[in-house]
């Protein structure tokens, strides 16, 4: 894809989901291709179940590390509430890569309310959407965990950036019992 | 070599390079990375102390002692280390002695968003604020420079998005400077009213030379651009304007922002037309400029309150808003923090809300989730020690009253040591009829999981003694104290019962670890932790949906099919078996 002077990468999930992770890997891949790189996460209250950001901006020259409604170029969502709750802070040309898998929160576990039906072709309608099926590779995988890595091969492929070493960033970030299995959850998202 | 480091590592990296020998710090977001990190530095020696207060007077005798000593807290915490920062800034130091201080505007996990940049005012500090991981890292050793050249502590501010931000630092290396000679001074370090008023006199005259360094120091840069308006900023706010502006005006980026240097600012704004101060919350900058007679824009734009962004400023100064497509609001749901999955607070909060006429004061921490739906049993909470003190309170005024409203005051582990104890004194002391529930979770758990004086480990990873919470309360002089394991509903039921019927102070202490907590093996077998599952049988659930009352995410509900347990989820706690009037919830295997 093009890239305009600095490019704004939105992650949105739910606490536990490893966007953290993904967000360390791409800012490493990043900053040993040479670009200057912010990221911006906020702790505390994520860790007991709430909603999730991080924020990854990079280009020649950074200077805020956070994104605003409307400035990312892609936002990457983990999960599909998720997707649609922070649909608004992409550029109008701005790309989705949403993830089809659903967590549910309080109100909808205490059967307050129901899961929301047809978010996906809501979404299509109003942004380009590149939906996920990581929660079947992962299973292929035999670790549900690694969705995140998987997501993270999507993204590659969409950012379309050649000059990144995504397999030394995830060697650098990963256990190292857990590489090898990482790489093939990396590259089942690439080749999606 | 260059790494990418959150303003946290930053802080502790330039800590460590600039050769610091103590520090000290209470847990707190954004602030409780510092430490963290600069445990990793073993050259350093690294503690978690009960409360801010400690940490700034362990820091206080480092640094008089000749070490090169700091101290890191969340705003809120500056607020119970003040006291002995006040006097500490009449003083001076003998080793170089740094507070941190990380704010957090929008109160992303705090319940204030003070600005305390009016500390440094308050406390006559010199003021010193980063905009970067790596400004970080090089103000943070300038800072001791500075601490040490002028014979004052140094008050450092950062803020969420700087904290918690990561951006590319080169490192250095760590540059030995050993302990500085200590002798006794009683004239210095010993703070009678004698003495302070001389020293008064001359921190007023250190502010006058510090002044003067501020007008020339590299902490404070000038980036002119051909324009008619110049931009006055500080910290974070720099980058933000900086995203908006370009290189379409001129700035005047501050990182010595106390003293405050009056000529650099007034011969900046003689250059424009128009002058504006981009800040986050106060108009800290704003006053102190308008005060010299110099005309600014500032907070008659920008809000006082949130969080700054370049998308408040863009929208502030230029009228321009972002374009974008709105979410479907019938398909968001939201997603509040609840209590964890197997979260030892579950059983007492559910116990509590089931009980008529009560007072709950809450405090600080996970705890605190108490309030939300569907458990709601919670009246206030203010601040860390609160949960018992505001009991007593209650106590007090409903005793000028016929109400017969019974009272818990309920406060967590580690905040129990952090300013829990002199509360229960009061109440003793005091005589009110309070029950009080310390949640012994094991573990300083909202801030992620830090070590404190009950759980036997210090922050560097050595086995200590774990103090005693029983024994505390029992020294204290209260008569009626019971350790119970809170997953046990008859228990909390039955104690709750007991005590609800005493005329006089009574504890209960809640102990079982954090659901997320990485058990040792000394704590899985003295609390008989075995990994278990509970599932729900579609047969016998009555869609009653009792058990959703305990608020678990690992149930959900379906109007078909009844409950059922999500299995990832669930650890074994059996709160939701105990509730089950129908015998559907069972452990797996049993």
């Amino acid at each position: 894809m093009i890239m305009t002077e600095t490019t704004s990468i939105l992650f949105a999930g739910v606490g536990g989901q490893g966007i953290v992770l993904t967000s360390k890997i791409l800012s490493s891949a990043l900053i040993q291709a040479g670009y200057d790189v912010k990221m911006s996460e906020v702790h505390g209250m994520a860790q007991r179940g709430g909603s999730v950001t991080t924020q990854v901006r990079f280009g020649k020259k950074v200077f805020s590390p956070i994104i605003g409604k409307g400035e990312a170029d892609i936002l990457v969502a983990f999960e599909k509430i998720e997707a649609m709750r922070y649909v608004d802070y992409l550029k109008l040309k701005g790309k989705l890569i949403a993830n089809d898998f659903k967590i549910p929160s309080a109100p909808i576990f205490s059967a307050k309310v129901k899961y929301p039906r047809g978010i996906f072709a809501d979404l299509e309608g109003k942004v380009y959407t590149k939906r996920v099926h990581a929660a079947e590779a992962a299973k292929e995988l035999g670790n549900m965990k690694v969705q995140n890595i998987i997501i993270l091969g999507v993204l590659a492929k969409v950012l379309g950036l050649n000059n990144l070493d995504w397999k030394s960033s995830i060697k650098k970030e990963v256990k190292p019992e857990f590489f090898d299995l990482n790489l093939k959850a990396f590259e089942a998202g690439y080749y999606m | 070599m260059k790494e990418l480091l959150s303003g946290n590592e930053a802080a502790a990296r330039g800590a460590f390079e600039a050769g610091v020998l103590v520090a000290s710090a209470y847990p707190g977001t954004p602030s409780t990375e510092i430490l963290e990190n600069l445990a990793s530095y073993k050259e350093v020696y690294s503690e978690w102390a009960p409360n801010e207060k400690v940490a700034v007077e362990v820091v206080v005798g480092a640094s008089i002692a000749g070490a090169r000593s700091i101290a890191a807290m969340k705003h809120v915490g500056l607020n119970v280390a003040a006291d002995p920062m006040f006097t500490f800034s009449y003083l001076g130091v003998n080793g170089g002695c740094v507070i941190v201080t990380a704010d957090d505007p929008g109160m992303h996990s705090s319940q204030n968003e003070q600005d305390n940049r009016y500390y440094a005012r308050h406390s006559k500090l010199p003021l010193i604020e980063p905009s970067d991981s790596q400004e970080t890292k090089d103000f943070m050793i300038k800072s001791f420079e500075i601490s040490e050249k002028f014979d004052v502590p140094v008050l450092f501010r950062m803020t969420t998005r700087l904290c918690h931000s990561k951006s590319i630092v080169e490192l250095g290396e760590r540059k030995e400077v050993g302990v500085k000679t200590y002798s006794r001074n009683i004239p210095k370090f010993v703070a009678t009213p004698a003495a302070c008023r001389v020293h008064h006199a001359e921190l007023e005259e250190k502010l006058k030379k510090l002044e003067e360094y501020a007008q020339t120091c590299d902490l404070n840069t000038t980036i002119l651009n051909n324009s008619d308006i110049g931009v006055i900023t500080s910290g974070i706010s720099f980058q933000y304007a900086r995203e908006v502006f370009g290189d379409t005006v001129s700035y005047l980026k501050l990182g010595f922002t106390f003293p405050l240097p009056r000529k650099l600012i007034s011969d900046f704004c003689s250059k424009f037309k128009t002058i504006y101060v981009i800040e986050e919350l106060e108009p800290y900058l704003e006053t102190e400029i308008k005060a010299m007679g110099i005309n600014v824009i500032g907070k008659e734009k920008i809000p006082l309150t949130g969080e700054l962004s370049p998308q408040v400023i863009r929208k502030a100064f230029l009228n321009e808003e972002p374009q974008y497509n709105k979410p479907t609001p019938e398909r968001v749901v939201a997603r509040p923090p609840i209590l964890c999955a197997g979260c030892p607070h579950r059983g007492i909060f559910f116990e509590l809300s089931k009980r008529k006429d009560t007072v709950i004061t809450g405090d600080i921490g996970c705890y605190t989730l108490g309030s939300a739906d569907p458990l709601n049993a919670m009246d206030t909470v203010i601040c860390m020690g609160a949960g018992i003190s505001a009991a007593h309170g209650f106590a007090k005024a409903f005793a000028k009253t016929d109400r017969k409203t019974k009272i818990f005051g309920v406060v967590g582990d580690s905040t129990f040591f952090h300013s829990g104890i002199t509360s229960l004194i009061d109440i003793v002391y005091n005589k009110s009829n309070v029950t009080v529930i310390i949640l012994d979770n094991r573990i300083t758990g909202m801030t992620g999981h830090q070590e404190n004086p009950g759980t036997g480990y210090t922050l560097m990873g050595d086995k200590t003694d774990i103090i005693d919470i029983e024994q505390i309360v029992k020294a204290i002089g209260v008569k009626h104290v019971s350790v119970i394991n809170p997953n046990q509903l008859k228990q909390v039921r039955e104690v709750l019962d007991e005590y609800s019927a005493l005329e006089e102070p009574s504890v209960i202490i809640a102990k079982y670890p954090c659901a997320l907590k990485k058990l040792r093996l000394e704590e899985k077998q003295s609390f008989n932790i075995k990994p278990s599952k509970y599932v729900v049988d579609p047969s016998k659930c009555k869609k009653c949906r009792m058990c959703l009352k305990i608020g678990c995410p690992a149930i959900s509900f379906n109007e078909e099919t009844g409950s059922s347990i999500d299995e990832n989820q669930c650890i074994g706690c059996s709160v939701c078996s105990q509730v089950c009037s129908f015998g559907a919830i069972t452990k797996v295997g049993e």
